[in-house]
């Protein structure tokens, strides 16, 4: 599991971070949500050792991660970038290497990932001969090759069309599957609400809300219901304590005490359906942030 | 899972640095370039100073003539002769003058002819050296001009450097590897090619003295030559550190001019300064022991029999103690502004402890 605790930063008399803490769970997609300058990059090359943090720790199965305890990581930058010149799959073997796999377990784990991520026919190409889509799936390759012990991905959607969204995702999957821990940051809530098991959401510098998705969605739930009835719902609104907030026809979207609801209407007749309603992520990110 | 040792990863970023550099089309020009204009430096002179001057000789001085290294036209009579010096058909004419003979010429007295005519005495050096002083301004001038190519060569360490901060793959790279083996992988890397480049031009040397007929001077060159690798690969790997800080400064490649003035200063420096002063031996000699002009000066000293082999190696410790001073100034520098990004870096922040 990689934990942090309390890390600070600043840059000048700014205050980026403030006693961030979170722990990404092995085996778990935790996605990292955050407005533009929340300090989600910022967090994440922390983390990779890229930046120094002015406070806190950052831990890897309980010990404090230095340059000779780092486990390996996957990293995908913000700022996307491999040697443009270079070929695709020299590039990409030549990464895993620096990481310390040798030659035939390089060129084995780069030819599989090139085949998973559709880009086999253009592995003998120079970077700056692919489509921006394509380059971006390289770097998800680069991310990936050398079998990393935990995954820090900085907005691994942008700039991708829905087919190789669901591309990546299959790949991160399998990876999260196997035991890794991926941490990834996005804006692109829906997809992060369909991919991620635990949230962290950070705002100002600050870790607003943080759980598993379940979990968060529970807490912001609040005492709101869905009830579908076979005729007009208009009733809900004449029992006592309730407040309804949408009306339409048999369905209604009501704030009470759900048991007193369910009764009343059982008694009037036909109950279709009777649900708590969660909310969305971007709902409760819109309420935290 | 293993981790790529401080050697392995150095290893690598030289061997990706090689690879790059040798698949581009620059490189082989530039090398092309050296090897061509070393042969016609060489060769060039003997082709075109070889021919025998052409004099035409009239009677009796026909005989004079005869035996001397000159092109021989005879002709009737001294007017025929001089109609052939005023048409420039010949650079002059030796025509009988009472018992002797003298020299027509046009407008100028025509030396080279002159010293076939007359009987030099024989010549005594007191202070005898091997080397003329046209060789030795050949090779300073060749000297100059390989270490010259060299040192601006290094630039492709600043633009590596840079091409690693503009598509920010340094941020992989920083999060993967000690920053000092990527500075070590490039200077390595670049020295390696450096070296072998040095090493093909070290063996067609000779080749283009044979050619040119000046296979005597080698037993002169080699021994300077022999100095002059050594200095050659630190004068190498002190500037290579430069560029190196050089490129890291900046993010951008537009950007680069600025930072790369000083380190091309570095390098134009000593090339101009041993060629305005080759000839003034207590320049010269300061000039061999400091670090940045000892590349090219001690090498000429110890081709002219100015120095001893002590003051060789002295020169070399000083050098070699720069470059490890140098080194870890550039290693803080380009450690510190590798993740800068945006504006040009001040050499100041550079230095400063990293936040």
């Amino acid at each position: 599991m990689l934990t942090v605790r309390g890390i600070s930063r600043s840059f000048g008399d700014h205050r980026v971070l403030d006693e961030v803490s979170f722990d990404v769970r092995p085996g778990r997609m935790t996605g990292f949500l955050g407005a533009n300058g929340s300090g989600k990059t910022t967090t994440m090359r922390i983390v990779l050792g890229v930046l120094a943090a002015h406070g806190g720790t950052v831990s890897w199965n309980g010990q404090e991660v230095t340059a000779q305890t780092r486990p390996d990581f996957g990293y995908m930058p913000e700022e996307r970038g491999l040697y443009p010149k270079m070929k695709v799959r020299d590039q990409i073997t030549w990464l895993a290497r620096l990481h310390g796999v040798d030659r035939e377990t390089a060129q084995r784990n780069t030819d599989a990932l090139l085949e998973d991520l559709e880009l086999t026919e253009r592995a003998g190409d120079r970077l700056e001969e692919l489509s921006l889509g394509n380059q971006q799936r390289v770097q998800i390759a680069a991310a990936l090759v050398h079998e990393p012990a935990v995954l820090i991905l900085d907005e691994p959607f942008s700039g991708l069309d829905p087919i190789a969204v669901e591309t990546v995702l299959d790949v991160l999957r399998k990876r999260a599957a196997s035991g890794v821990p991926v941490l990834f940051s996005s804006h692109q809530l829906a997809i992060v609400e369909r991919l991620c098991d635990d949230v962290v959401i950070i705002s100002k510098g600050r870790v607003v809300a943080n759980g598993s998705r379940e979990e968060l969605r529970a807490r912001h739930a609040g005492s709101r219901y869905e009830i579908v009835v076979a005729e007009d719902a208009g009733w809900v609104r004449d029992v006592p304590g309730a407040s309804i907030l949408e009306l339409d026809g048999p369905r209604a979207v009501f704030e009470a005490e759900p048991q007193q609801v369910l009764r009343a209407a059982l008694e009037r007749g036909e109950v279709r359906s009777f649900t708590p309603v969660v909310p969305t992520l971007d709902e409760i990110f819109r309420e935290v942030i | 899972m293993a981790r790529a040792s401080f050697s392995q990863a150095t290893w690598l970023v030289a061997e990706r640095e090689m690879k790059t550099l040798v698949t581009t089309k620059g490189f082989w020009i530039g090398f092309a370039f050296t090897i061509v204009g070393l042969f016609a430096l060489t060769i060039l002179p003997t082709v075109f100073g070889g021919d025998d001057p052409k004099v035409a000789a009239v009677g009796s001085a026909v005989q004079v003539v005869q035996g001397k290294e000159l092109d021989v036209r005879e002709v009737g009579t001294v007017q025929e002769a001089a109609d052939l010096v005023r048409a420039d058909d010949v650079e002059a004419a030796i025509v009988p003058d009472g018992a002797g003979v003298k020299v027509l010429a046009l407008n100028d007295a025509p030396d080279d002819v002159v010293a076939q005519l007359v009987q030099a005495p024989p010549v005594e050096l007191l202070d005898a050296s091997a080397v003329t002083s046209g060789q030795r301004a050949v090779t300073v001038i060749v000297f100059g001009l390989v270490f010259l190519m060299f040192g601006m060569g290094g630039a492709a360490i600043a633009q590596s450097t840079v091409t690693e901060k503009q598509t920010r793959i340094v941020e992989i790279l920083v999060s993967t590897v000690p920053v000092r083996a990527l500075l070590a992988g490039k200077i390595l890397g670049h020295t390696i090619l450096t070296l072998g480049q040095v090493v093909v031009l070290a063996l067609a040397a000779p080749i283009a003295l044979r050619v040119a007929g000046l296979g005597e001077l080698l037993g002169v060159v080699a021994p300077a030559l022999g100095w002059f690798v050594p200095f050659l690969m630190l004068g190498f790997v002190l500037i290579s550190s430069m560029w190196a800080v050089a490129g890291a400064l900046v993010s951008r490649q537009e950007d680069l001019g600025s930072t790369m003035g000083l380190v091309m200063i570095a390098v134009m420096g000593p090339y101009f300064g041993v060629q305005f002063f080759f000839e003034n031996p207590v320049v010269l000699k300061w000039m061999s022991f400091v670090p940045f002009t000892a590349g090219v000066a001690m090498p000429v000293r110890l081709f002219a029999e100015q120095a001893k082999p002590w003051e060789a190696i002295l020169s070399l410790g000083i050098l070699a103690a720069t470059v490890v001073a140098i080194l870890l100034v550039a290693s803080r520098l380009y450690t510190n502004s590798l993740l800068q990004t945006g504006a040009r870096v001040k050499l100041s922040k550079a230095w400063a402890p990293a936040e």
